[in-house]
């Protein structure tokens, strides 16, 4: 028996702990003293995994390869943050020298961590001056406190869709401006059916895809933090406004839990049957990629426009949030001049950005790209473009403990939205002192 | 005074002793490497302040009080992980013995429903939570169709936090397989003559059950009890799963997810330990949890083996 019971604790205890047995690990020490001129094999990860994604970074990549015949890359796709954190941690052979990521929520905990190799070397040794070179916003989102430790790699851009038919059967002629005309729009556009919808106007739940706080809060122009890096989501009354608006929706729409039970039978964010696609919804604020995907889903009656703004900021209409994918060096890389040329290439090349933007509908990264008379002309995707350079958009911090602080906001939303939080100045008080106590223990 | 040990003894003990360590070496090489070496580092860890990188620095109690006092998503994780516990190895073991004693008694298609019953076992797990999150969508799912066309309420399942658990245990129960074959391999092993005599005493169905059966397959529930309890302090992939698909979020890569929707009520304290080590990387509070998993799962362990004989048969 005692056997047994010995074999099942320590199942229960290894289980337990096994997981964190392999915390122990090298890094290379950050220098770069490789021969960017010899031959040399690079490899590059990146999260791409739709077909025609894959086919656009690959041909860039095949354009890299025939302007250095000496470096030669090997891609691998589909990689997500948490894989690459781990494999930088772990280094060794296999582990990749050029990382790219879909979000700009991990940057701070790249540079601040080490895992991410210091650019400003590089880019001071290519002569690349980044004020100069790529847009504001982005530049702020791909370094930390001072640290760039990776440049953007295309950006995205949020606005508002609006399916055209379904305006015109309601008669509305033009896309709302602010968000009095935008709350008008979305009652008009709502059709109820028992105890469900037949067409939503929109869906103001935080859980409705992509009108996360953050997306929305943009359009007050917030501030996270404030220059002692504390969070100030109390102080800063965008918020607080963001969150009474949206509580107005909801109410406006129906009521949350009716709006929930309706959003449950809603289609894949990322499929063909996305609600803007399916016309079960009728706005939606989503990035630039979705009009994209709304073709290839056969619908053809969205048009964008930037997402409205508070009544008391109109003057500021056709700006949005921005965000977008990043791309630097590992540390443990042996080889970061030649990875540095893939990157420079990738990101700084005017024809390698305006191809790669053109063919995956992305915001291109640079200010001589977004320029560029070759970029494409398509309405929607000038909206966004025209977003992505106006100087009132902005975009979320980079933070230490990656988007932690994106979370804590996030679940007050959800707890406002439905009901269990009721003190909104409380509730954002707390968030301020949950964020930075997570900042506190993440230092 | 005791008398001076031969020499020749002495090398014949030592010997012996050798022999001895040489046999049991590999059990202690993989005590050492896959329990004590974890267990310690585990303890080491939760004192420093350490994320993969940078050499580890002392932070001494500071990852404990953070992850009890400042941690919002512990105290959650804990009374769910507790609750699943208590509830989800109870309905489990209770419908695994039922199972178990209906296909011992069924005269023809046992073969059948035991297949029946076992294949849900054999489903991939996150393919079974997807399956079941869909049918239970309170939107689109048929079942709640069904009840609704029937008149009965309609809960929200895995998008409501007081269904989200019950729903996580009833996808549990669907899977009970691999108790029901122990459960019946132990039931085919009760001795006939137990049963004829108590039913010449006239004993009862019940009063058989809970003298004979109950007795002679008390080894194989404590088995099950506890096993159950260690699967479910490691319960992971299907609350991930059921969370992320309810609340409509698959993501992006690295895009920021709400743990544990709705509302944290599926949220587990390995998740935890992942979020914490390996998406945040703070090993440090990450081996709190992963320590107080292990005082749980421990604790749990030797109060069931002393409520009952363990592991010993009925007539030990």
């Amino acid at each position: 028996m005692s056997r047994i019971r010995k074999a099942a604790t320590a199942v229960a205890a290894s289980a337990a702990i096994t997981l964190l047995a392999s915390a122990c690990t090298g890094q290379s020490s950050g220098s770069a003293d490789d021969d960017a001129g010899k031959d040399v094999t690079i490899t590059f990860w990146h999260g791409w995994s739709a077909p025609g994604e894959l086919k656009a970074i690959n041909d860039n990549v095949a354009r890299f390869e025939k302007a250095h015949p000496n470096i030669h890359v090997k891609v691998q796709g589909n990689i997500t943050d948490d894989k690459i954190n781990q494999a930088l941690r772990a280094g060794g052979s296999k582990a990749p020298d050029v990382v790219s990521s879909f979000t700009t929520d991990n940057v701070g905990q790249f540079c601040s961590s080490s895992t991410f190799a210091d650019l400003a070397p590089f880019l001071q040794k290519s002569d690349i001056d980044p004020a100069a070179t790529f847009p504001k916003p982005m530049l702020e989102y791909t370094q930390f406190e001072g640290k760039r430790c990776s440049l953007p790699l295309l950006g995205d851009a949020y606005g508002l869709y609006y399916n055209t038919k379904e305006f015109a059967a309601a008669g509305i002629t033009a896309p709302p401006k602010t968000l009095s005309e935008f709350k008008a729009d979305a009652v008009k556009l709502t059709k109820s059916s028992g105890d469900s919808y037949s067409q939503l106007g929109f869906m103001p739940d935080f859980h409705g895809y992509e009108s996360t706080p953050m997306h929305v809060a943009a359009q007050w122009g917030v501030k996270y933090f404030d220059a002692a890096g504390k969070s100030q989501v109390a102080k800063d009354p965008g918020f607080a406004a963001m969150f009474t608006w949206q509580q107005d929706m909801v109410k406006a729409l129906g009521g949350f839990a009716k709006l929930e039970k309706f959003r449950s039978g809603f289609g894949d964010e990322f499929g063909a049957k996305n609600p803007l696609h399916t016309g079960q919804v009728a706005m939606g604020i989503d990035g630039e990629w979705r009009a994209g995907m709304a073709k290839d889903a056969g619908m053809n009656d969205l048009a964008v426009a930037p997402f409205p703004v508070p009544d008391d900021q109109a003057a500021t209409y056709g700006k949005g949030y921005l965000s977008g994918t990043i791309i630097g060096i590992a540390n443990t890389s042996a080889k970061k001049n030649a990875a540095w040329e893939l990157v420079k290439f990738m990101t700084t090349d005017t024809d390698a950005v305006v191809s790669f933007a053109n063919a995956i509908h992305n915001v291109p990264s640079t200010l001589a790209a977004l320029k560029s008379p070759k970029l494409d002309q398509d309405p929607s995707f000038k909206t966004f473009l025209d977003i992505a350079q106006n100087p009132n958009s902005t975009t979320t911090p980079p933070s230490v403990n990656g988007g932690a602080y994106q979370v804590t906001l996030q679940d007050f939303g959800y707890a406002y939205e439905s009901g269990k939080a009721k003190d909104l100045t409380q509730g954002l008080k707390g968030v301020d002192t949950q964020v930075d106590k997570d900042i506190a223990q993440a230092k | 005074m005791s008398a001076a040990v031969h020499p020749l003894l002495r090398a014949r003990r030592r010997k012996a002793a050798l022999r001895n360590l040489a046999f049991l070496s590999p059990w202690i090489v993989g005590f050492s490497v896959f329990f004590a070496y974890p267990l310690l580092s585990t303890v080491y860890f939760s004192f420093m302040h350490y994320n993969g990188v940078n050499p580890p620095t002392w932070t001494g109690t500071k990852n404990w009080s953070y992850v009890f006092r400042d941690y919002p998503l512990f105290w959650p994780a804990l009374r769910n992980t507790l609750w699943l516990v208590v509830v989800m190895v109870t309905l489990r073991v209770v419908f695994g013995l039922g199972v178990g004693l209906l296909i011992t008694r069924i005269k023809t298609g046992a073969g059948l429903f035991r297949t029946a019953f076992y294949l849900p076992y054999l489903a991939p797990p996150v393919a079974a939570t997807m399956a079941f999150v869909f049918l239970l969508n309170p939107g689109t799912g048929p079942v709640n169709h069904i009840l609704g066309d029937i008149g009965i309420p309609t809960p929200g399942w895995f998008t409501d936090p007081h269904w989200s658990k019950p729903a996580l245990t009833m996808l549990a129960v669907w899977g009970i397989g691999d108790l029901m074959v122990i459960f019946m391999a132990a039931l085919l092993d009760v001795p006939k003559e137990q049963y004829e005599a108590a039913e010449l005493d006239g004993a009862g169905s019940w009063v058989r059950f809970r003298y004979v059966t109950l007795p002679n397959i008390s080894p194989i529930v404590m088995f099950a009890v506890v096993t159950g309890v260690i699967q479910t302090m490691q319960y992971y992939t299907q609350p991930l799963v059921a969370g992320k698909v309810a609340s409509g979020i698959i993501g992006n890569s690295g895009q920021q997810f709400e743990p544990g929707y709705p509302d944290k009520s599926t949220l587990t304290l390995p998740q935890l330990v992942y979020e914490r080590g390996f998406q945040r990387f703070d090993y440090g509070s990450a081996c709190v949890i992963a320590l107080v998993l292990f005082v749980l799962a421990m604790a749990f362990t030797a109060l069931l083996m002393r409520r009952r004989n363990g592991f010993l048969s009925a007539e030990d």
